[in-house]
């Protein structure tokens, strides 16, 4: 396949039979088809808007989960907080080899889950609190040792708790501070409060959702309600839109190796497994898309056009042999 | 009164239109000419083998990118909230929403037409790379749209999205949590990005014109 520099197209097309063809009324035609389409879908089938997710309606809805989340959070054993780059070191990174860009480019969006999500927000909530006040220093002052203690007991309680009047009330034991605080929190994200205080960080105006995404993303609340949508990774979540509208159905092949070998086995192969999944399908991704645009140069994907006889539908007319004249 | 203009010897006049033929403006025009003439760019006749339905699939993608554009437009000058509240603001977004599915479908149409017509050959390859590049910016396009959606939707793509960038080591440069760095991105130069490139990728596809067949006229394979 030699390209043909240079050639005009008066060059290119000498010899070939030329017919009349207009350009600017088929693109006009075009639009008003697209048109009467896009309208037609509109009017009939609208456009999906499930409203989102506030923490102060999980809170609501499920103040159980709510609380174990916010427990988590200090015994540091949610998924943020062990997350590792741009939130923590807390060393989660992905890595195929030597191939670490997580690593490389490190914490460049600091967050502490725990802090940020659970002792800030009691701190703001302590003003004119005075019980709060006082749990919040006797946390403070506590070990680390009293500390996690009190967090293993209070989890193990959370396993049985009950809601009473929008509270969750566990069995007596040696939970130290935390039914307090976390009562506390709980009242602060049903009233709406830490829907605001996680978003404003000192500022007026905010559009960084950030650490309220990285909050509501460590419950089992969210995660339920994204399953039930059919929206989670293992569910082709990423092309898929709430409701029967189609999503982002382009990103199919993405989705896909989601769902397979090696990226769905925790042993893999040649390094590649569930746990640098990301990774490994992004580099995956990016060899495949740097491939469809280097198709032209590449023997074989190139070929395949001349091999397979699509072509000779496409261009029926100029293959169909020609009667001889009499 | 202004002064009786001196009437240079005609050698003067010669060499000052020489400068002005050998200027930038003039070269810049001269190349346009030769590269994309206007019977070129506007064609009213073309090869009698462009007969097929293949051929329409780019013009119907344009036409769905200008609905895009049209109803985006209009969802970004009322604001990211007007659609949540309003049956006006929710049509527009359904117009949005439905012209993206349409271009997304006829754009892929277009690809594999382009694919089994080995459209890239006979110094057509960089259209064809060109083409991948618009898919791809488009599906970023359409994915930072997904995510400034404002709603559960937007919510939990971020949430599942953040670890794929995350582990590339680009989530802190392309914040997926990030609605405004997402909605700019959208609104502003994802849109530029796409639209400069399909005029370039048209650009080039006039000015070389439609490739010929892969086979011989009248049947027998080359």
């Amino acid at each position: 396949m030699k390209a043909k520099a240079h050639v005009t197209q008066e060059e290119y097309y000498r010899g070939v039979r030329m017919r009349p063809y207009d350009l600017v009324k088929e693109l006009t035609y075009a639009l008003v088809g697209i048109a009467a389409l896009t309208l037609v879908l509109a009017a009939v089938l609208s456009s999906p808007d499930i409203p989102p997710v506030t923490i102060a309606g999980w809170a609501q809805t499920d103040p159980v989960d709510f609380v174990t989340t916010a427990t988590s959070e200090l015994q540091g054993s949610t998924t943020s907080a062990g997350y590792g780059a741009p939130y923590n070191n807390a060393g989660g990174e992905q890595s195929w080899g030597p191939i670490a860009p997580q690593i490389w480019f490190g914490q460049r969006i600091p967050v502490d889950s725990a802090g940020a999500f659970v002792i800030q927000p009691l701190k703001t909530a302590s003003y004119g609190n005075s019980e709060l006040g006082t749990a919040l220093s006797q946390w403070d002052s506590a070990n680390a040792d009293q500390q996690t203690a009190w967090l293993s007991a209070y989890a193990d309680a959370l396993g049985k708790a009950t809601v009473k009047d929008a509270k969750v009330a566990v069995a007596d034991g040696d939970y130290g501070p935390l039914p307090v605080m976390m009562n506390n929190l709980l009242g602060v994200a049903q009233s709406g409060g830490l829907d605001g205080l996680l978003m404003v960080n000192g500022r007026f105006y905010q559009t960084d959702y950030t650490q309220a995404l990285l909050f509501m993303g460590d419950s089992g609340y969210l995660d339920g309600l994204a399953t039930d949508a059919n929206l989670t990774g293992s569910q082709w979540g990423m092309m898929n839109e709430t409701g029967s509208y189609p999503g982002q159905t382009w990103l199919w092949l993405y989705t896909m190796w989601y769902q397979v070998f090696p990226f769905t086995s925790d042993d893999g192969i040649i390094g590649l497994n569930g746990g640098n999944a990301d990774l490994g399908i992004i580099i995956l991704m990016t060899a495949l898309t740097v491939a469809l645009a280097l198709v032209p140069l590449i023997p074989v994907l190139r070929d395949i056009p001349r091999w397979v006889p699509i072509h000779r539908l496409i261009w029926k007319e100029y293959y169909t042999p020609k009667k001889r004249s009499a | 009164m202004p002064e009786a203009t001196e009437v240079k010897p005609a050698t003067t006049g010669n060499r000052a239109k020489e400068a002005a033929d050998s200027g930038w403006t003039y070269r810049t025009r001269q190349w346009v000419d030769r590269v994309l003439p206007m019977d070129h760019l506007l064609p009213h006749r073309q090869p009698y083998y462009v007969g097929s339905w293949v051929y329409v699939f780019g013009v119907i993608t344009i036409a769905a990118l200008v609905w895009v554009v049209v109803s985006g437009v209009v969802l970004s000058f009322m604001g990211p909230q007007w659609w949540h509240v309003s049956s006006l603001g929710r049509f527009f977004n359904s117009l949005h929403f439905w012209s993206v599915q349409l271009f997304f479908i006829f754009m892929v149409l277009h690809l594999w037409g382009q694919y089994f017509m080995a459209g890239w050959r006979e110094g057509r390859a960089a259209t064809w790379m060109i083409g991948v590049v618009i898919f791809g910016s488009s599906i970023l396009t359409a994915f930072t749209g997904y995510l400034s959606q404002q709603n559960f939707d937007s919510q939990f793509i971020a949430i599942n999205a953040k670890d794929a960038m995350n582990g590339a080591g680009i989530g802190a440069f392309f914040n997926v949590l990030n609605f405004g760095q997402m909605y700019g991105l959208h609104v502003m130069l994802l849109p530029i990005v796409v639209t400069f490139l399909v005029v370039v990728h048209i650009v080039m596809v006039r000015a070389r014109g439609v490739v010929k067949p892969i086979d011989r006229e009248g049947g027998s394979p080359s």
